[in-house]
């Protein structure tokens, strides 16, 4: 049997789950508790594991904003074996923080030769939501993709938000778990099913097609699921390869793609210079060159600070349109 | 309006109120504190050495001068329960709580045998089976982490604390007044020490503090707040005692500021001490050589003897040098090693 509900609602099921199950979970962040989160992911959770009255709840705890303080007193529990989840308000907002994630939760299993596990996953809205604009839009993901020491995890759909968080709870080392503002209201089905889970580090193919690969990961799965179904009128059957997990990389399902269709399109959100989505077109020339009909191309955010007007923004962010004038570019 | 000149005297004074206080404790105990703070100054003295024949390198820190203080809070806790963490300046802690001294030699020397088998080196020793939770060399960087073990004993109702040491450097990051909100508002059973030795790498504490009295920082959290002398090693060990006991019976921070000071330059690599200190300066500051000091409150009780002494420094000086023979018989890791625990459970990939 299934379940449907929004990828909001499968978050908070999944995290809400795993802290019944494990009285070692909990989650921090700022007005998370008696507020409910900022985008209302820990809804309820107050009642349900603390009370609105007590000064503070060790297992729904508000913190100061402290970005880079209570990230730190996460890791450090996370070090002691708890497990936290750590929300950003936004992602844009971890950049505080970026010193204890980079430096010290990435790092300390290495420096301790394995000796000090940091089971702990930082979550939260990364990308543009809406009108938001120049502090509030950063798409963090392929930031943190290019620290080693860190999983990251991009999920598109309601199913793999579930899934994934799962895996994210379960996992010993630091992960970083991106949501895009934008995909918290889709709605899709979970398994009815307290123990599914989605391994971090495979991708899928979300629809098989044989003329190009559309290759994304979060909410750009999305936009791909919608451009294909648009080009499959033009007579272009689109292949889309959601990505899912950044860090590790699930090579092999991307060139298993490309290698079928012999023709790529990437799209990401960040910014187009140097984000995520040019080291999946630079692995795909060095290791799929002789089955290339045509160069991979790149469909990335605009290289601009987010603007506020949302003709302006929405300008930024990659659309359908984007993506399908990409692909006519190598058809 | 308060006005201050750049060259007038700054705020704050760098003394640490001493008590009159006769000694209680047996001659067995006097002893070991001693032997303890020797074993620290010769190990130091020898890093030091190994570090000039090339034979460590990066950047290394010693304690030359600050023994009592880490002798002294180490003899507080319950040690291998409670948790420590501290920045790069880590060797004196590691081998207070029993780290093998070979593991630790090692590591300086970049070895198999060493704490972390040679990935860490001087600044990141770590030993969590023994308490020992680094090892950090962001400066101020690990302050929420101790919050965060402290933080783990809380949640779980353990009766553990966190001893949490930063230099005085440190303790103008902005994270560290973050964490000491937090440890207040949240009740953490951890204790702040600075380690206050005058100096943040090449600048003095009254060019980097614009009140050198650092205790006060506590004060605007509602934490317990003091400044104790951390050059006499029988007072540190009562005053820590009684602190680490408060801390965990009222599970409350607190924030303790210890005055101190490093004879040695700032690393191995500091051979500019005339920039910041001058020789009188230096001169001054060895008469309140916490190992001098305990030796003579000794002799005047008749526990011990120069040539007592001077038979434990010979002990204590082959004993490292036979350390420093094991560490320098073991191998340099395996080049393989350098893709383990990146993560606990997948290998990166791997290759340029
Ligand atoms: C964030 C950061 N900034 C600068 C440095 C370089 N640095 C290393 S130690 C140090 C001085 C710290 O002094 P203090 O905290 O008093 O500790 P001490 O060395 O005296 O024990 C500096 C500036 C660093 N490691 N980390
Ligand atoms: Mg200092």
């Amino acid at each position: 049997m299934a379940l449907e509900m929004t990828y909001r609602e499968a978050l908070a099921k999944s995290i809400e789950e795993e802290m019944q199950k494990n009285s070692e979970v909990f989650i921090m962040g700022e007005d998370i508790g008696r507020y409910q989160g900022t985008f209302k992911v820990t809804r309820g959770f107050v009642e349900k594991f603390g009370s609105r009255s007590a000064n503070y709840n060790y297992r729904i705890l508000d913190t100061p904003i402290t970005e880079c303080g209570f990230t730190g007193i996460g890791i450090g529990a996370a070090m002691a074996g708890l497990r936290p989840i750590v929300e950003f308000m936004t992602m844009s907002f971890s950049i505080l923080a970026l010193d204890q994630i980079i430096n010290h939760a990435a790092k300390v299993h290495y420096m301790t030769n394995g000796e000090v596990k940091c089971p702990i996953v930082f979550r939260g809205p990364g990308g543009a939501a809406k009108q938001l604009s120049a502090q509030h839009s950063h798409s963090m993901d392929g930031w943190y993709a290019h620290v080693p020491g860190l999983k990251v995890v991009c999920p598109a759909t309601v199913a793999d938000a579930y899934g994934m968080m799962k895996s994210a709870i379960a996992d010993d080392n630091p992960v970083i778990f991106y949501e895009n503002p934008g995909l918290y209201t889709v709605k899709g089905e979970i398994p009815d099913d307290i123990n599914y889970s989605v391994p971090i580090g495979k991708g899928q193919i979300l629809r098989e097609g044989k003329d190009i690969s559309l290759i994304g990961y979060s909410r750009m799965t999305q936009v791909h699921l919608a451009a294909a179904e648009m080009l499959a009128k033009d007579g272009i059957d689109c292949e889309v390869v959601d990505v899912r997990s950044l860090l590790p990389l699930d090579t092999e399902t991307i060139y298993n793609s490309v290698r079928k269709t012999h023709r790529a399109v990437v799209t990401y959100e960040d910014w187009r210079s140097g984000g995520f989505g040019g080291e999946i077109v630079s692995r795909i020339q060095e290791d799929c060159f002789d089955d290339l009909d045509a160069p991979v191309i790149r469909v990335g955010g605009l290289n601009v600070p987010m603007p506020y007007a949302r003709n302006l923004e929405l300008l930024c962010i990659p659309s359908e349109e984007d993506v399908i004038a990409a692909v006519h570019k190598i058809r | 309006m308060l006005l201050r000149s750049n060259t007038g005297t700054k705020r704050g004074s760098t003394v640490a109120k001493q008590a009159e206080y006769k000694i209680t404790e047996s001659a067995a105990e006097l002893e070991e504190h001693l032997r303890d703070m020797l074993f620290i100054r010769l190990f130091e003295e020898k890093c030091n050495r190994v570090y000039r024949e090339g034979k460590a390198g990066g950047y290394m820190h010693v304690y030359i001068g600050m023994e009592a203080l880490a002798v002294g809070w180490m003899k507080a806790i319950r040690k291998g329960e409670d948790y420590v963490i501290t920045a790069y300046r880590d060797h004196a802690h590691a081998l207070l709580l029993g780290t093998p001294p070979e593991a630790v030699l090692g590591e300086v020397m970049g070895r198999k045998c060493g704490t972390a088998g040679g990935k860490g080196g001087s600044m990141h020793i770590y030993d969590p089976k023994n308490g020992f939770y680094g090892g950090w060399g962001i400066v101020g960087g690990h302050i929420p982490l101790g919050a965060g073990l402290a933080f783990a004993a809380r949640y779980r109702g353990e009766d553990k604390v966190c001893i949490n040491f930063m230099g005085d450097g440190a303790a103008n990051q902005g994270v560290v007044f973050e964490t000491l909100n937090m440890a207040s508002l949240y009740d953490l059973p951890c204790v702040f020490v600075i380690e206050n030795n005058e100096f943040a790498m090449g600048t003095r504490l009254e060019y980097h503090a614009a009140d050198k009295e650092l205790w006060k920082r506590g004060l605007p959290f509602d934490i317990r707040s003091e400044r104790l002398d951390g050059m006499d090693v029988i007072q540190m060990k009562r005053q820590a005692t009684e602190i680490v006991e408060w801390c965990r019976k009222e599970q409350r921070p607190a924030w303790i500021e210890i005055m101190t000071y490093r004879y040695s330059g700032h690393g191995a690599a500091d051979n500019d001490r005339q920039l910041y200190r001058t020789k009188e300066e230096e001169e001054l500051a060895w008469t309140r050589d916490p190992i001098a000091r305990l030796k003579k409150q000794m002799i005047s009780l008749g526990y011990m003897t120069d040539e007592k002494y001077e038979a434990i420094e010979e002990e204590l000086n082959n004993e490292v040098e036979r350390i420093y023979e094991i560490c320098d018989a073991s191998p340099f890791p395996d080049p393989d090693e350098v893709y383990d625990n990146i993560y606990s459970d997948m290998t990166p990939e791997k290759g340029h």
